[in-house]
């Protein structure tokens, strides 16, 4: 943990010794409990289930061309969405922070929106936008665009999604920084994009960083915007957490836990990254 | 915001400020547009069309059926997370760190393997395939099971957002609470209590946020049996896969309007949170 010393050493000492142990104890328990319970053996389970018959039937089982085109999606679309975030994303926060308009405030409470509206939600909405009976139906197939039930759609839903995270994790950052440097830049004449891009930009790299690996993490396990927008097409618009669906569906447990776990390896390793990378910051921030 | 109005240079100029424009129509486009399809769709037969397919014995006994799944995976989450929040901030024991970075991984864990794993350890030939036995119950495919995956995908908000808080609250308040003689549970209602509780609150509303529109991880350990064991957002899917679009835009909406409602008591007890 990462409690200053002084706050552990001197008052707990006390607490310690007016706490009654089995009190503490009890605590203890059931927090290991709840936790042992519900994240680790879980986890456990789709090890074991993964491994059970061999690692070759775990290499056959995400080697298998459907799995591994529903892979590659998943990885390009999120890539994209990646991308386009951490873009907009920072613009967003950006403008939270150093620009003053009205409406500000609805602006910043319409992106948290994502985390609030179920995804499966978000999915039904895009098809009523951009689907067969939808609004602009009959502009997209005059232009013969596909959007739902194609990749577009997949990305589409991925945005809507992980929007707030590059924002989230951008805003903290802005609001802390001093202004003397920008101030500074300006006064010297250097114009707004100039500024942003040499004195604010390269402070903010960690912070987009951090935001853009969540997005990651968040849009590899997407599932209920997916399934809605996307058609599911194996091998054109199957991504591989509606595929692992598929595959339990169809009773195909190995399998199923098989990618499974390429997928958990994946984002446990990107939120283990950004831990680190949080750890990183708070401990440039102790130093100062 | 604080510290922005006192800039001087070209932000403060009323000009032309192209990054807010395509901020401003990117969410436009991303988040405004989505709501405004979805009630015209909803209402697109008329409001009673929408109201008669909402209250169908189906929808009726979905909307119940999720908020009670709501309310349960919330309470559990609100007490367990307390707990766990507290031995991870104020107890020092081997084994912390660990146990520290076991809690962010349902955010990392797709909720379709949520699912899967729940299957795994309570279906036939899992680990825990007795326990229904024992008990006389079913727990996947059933009812249980549909609790335990609402449980597990929105387990961390409470512990994340009260952790934060209860650190900065500092033990002073205990202390003080303890030299006058109060019991432990005296000192944790009476002082700590009060003093974290629009931060469990942020939890809270977060955790029955996430519960009321958990869908991968339900509809994996549901299977599907329609009218007893279908939430909310299994209702949407079926009607969706039954070209019965009305009745899935009506409950789409009405999710969509309760989780609005939701974002404001986050935003409120966010902005309580602050002021302190």
């Amino acid at each position: 943990m990462t409690t200053p010393a002084s706050e552990t050493l001197g008052p707990h000492s006390v607490t310690r010794k007016l706490h009654r142990p089995w009190g503490k104890w009890g605590l203890r328990t059931a927090a290991a409990t709840y936790l042992g319970a519900m994240i680790l053996l879980p986890i456990a389970a789709i090890l074991h289930a993964g491994f059970e018959e061999g690692l070759s039937h775990f290499w056959q089982s995400i080697t298998e061309p459907i799995a591994l085109q529903a892979l590659y999606l998943t990885l390009l679309t999120a890539g994209v969405t990646t991308l386009i975030n951490a873009v907009m994303g920072t613009l967003a926060a950006y403008v939270l922070v150093r620009s003053d308009f009205t409406g500000k405030r609805i602006l910043n409470a319409l992106i948290d929106m994502p985390f609030a509206i179920p995804t499966l939600v978000t999915g039904v909405m895009l098809v009523v936008l951009y689907g067969p009976q939808g609004l602009f139906a009959r502009f997209f197939t005059v232009y013969d665009i596909e959007i739902v039930f194609a990749r577009p759609g997949i990305v589409l839903a991925l945005l809507l999604v992980t929007y707030p995270f590059t924002v989230r994790s951008v805003q903290p950052v802005l609001l802390a920084m001093e202004l003397d440097q920008e101030e500074a830049a300006y006064t010297l004449g250097a114009s707004r994009w100039t500024t942003f891009w040499r004195i604010v930009f390269p402070s903010l790299i960690p912070a987009i960083l951090t935001g853009s690996l969540l997005t990651f993490a968040r849009a590899i396990g997407e599932f209920g915007s997916i399934v809605i927008v996307s058609g599911n097409i194996p091998g054109r618009t199957l991504t591989a957490p509606v595929h692992i669906f598929g595959l339990i569906e169809s009773d195909n447990q190995s399998g199923a836990s098989a990618i499974s776990i390429l997928l958990l390896g994946l984002s446990f390793s990107l939120v283990l990254i950004v831990d680190q990378l949080q750890r990183r910051k708070e401990a440039r921030h102790a130093r100062v | 915001m604080p510290g922005s109005e006192k800039l001087p240079g070209p932000r403060t100029s009323r000009r032309f400020n192209l990054p807010l424009l395509l901020v401003l129509a990117y969410t436009a486009l991303l988040l405004v547009a989505p709501i405004v399809a979805i009630t015209w769709g909803a209402l697109s037969a008329g409001f009673g069309e929408a109201y008669r397919q909402l209250t169908s014995p189906d929808a009726l006994h979905a909307l119940k059926l999720t908020l009670f799944l709501g309310l349960a995976a919330s309470a559990v989450n609100a007490v367990l997370g307390l707990c766990t929040a507290w031995v991870l901030v104020r107890d020092k024991f081997r084994g912390q760190v660990f146990m520290n970075g076991l809690v962010d991984l349902p955010f990392a864990i797709s909720p379709v393997i949520a699912g899967l794993m729940l299957i795994l350890l309570f279906g036939r030939g899992g680990w825990l395939e007795v326990l229904p036995e024992v008990l006389g119950i079913r727990i996947v495919f059933a009812l249980p099971g549909m609790f335990l995956a609402t449980v597990f995908v929105s387990l961390p908000f409470v512990i994340r957002e009260v952790m934060p808080v209860l650190r900065h609250l500092g033990t002073e308040g205990e202390e003080a609470a303890y030299t006058l003689g109060a019991s432990p549970w005296q000192a944790f209602w009476h002082v700590t209590l009060p003093a974290i509780k629009w931060g469990l609150l942020y939890g809270v509303s977060l955790t029955f946020a996430r519960a009321l529109g958990e869908f991968g991880a339900v509809l994996v350990v549901s299977g599907g049996v329609s009218g007893l064991t279908e939430t909310a957002t299994l209702f949407i899917f079926r009607s969706m896969d039954d070209r019965n679009y009305i009745a899935a835009y009506a409950m789409a909406l009405v999710l969509a309007l309760t989780s609005f409602v939701l974002l404001m008591i986050i935003e409120l007890s966010k902005s309580k949170m602050k002021e302190r």
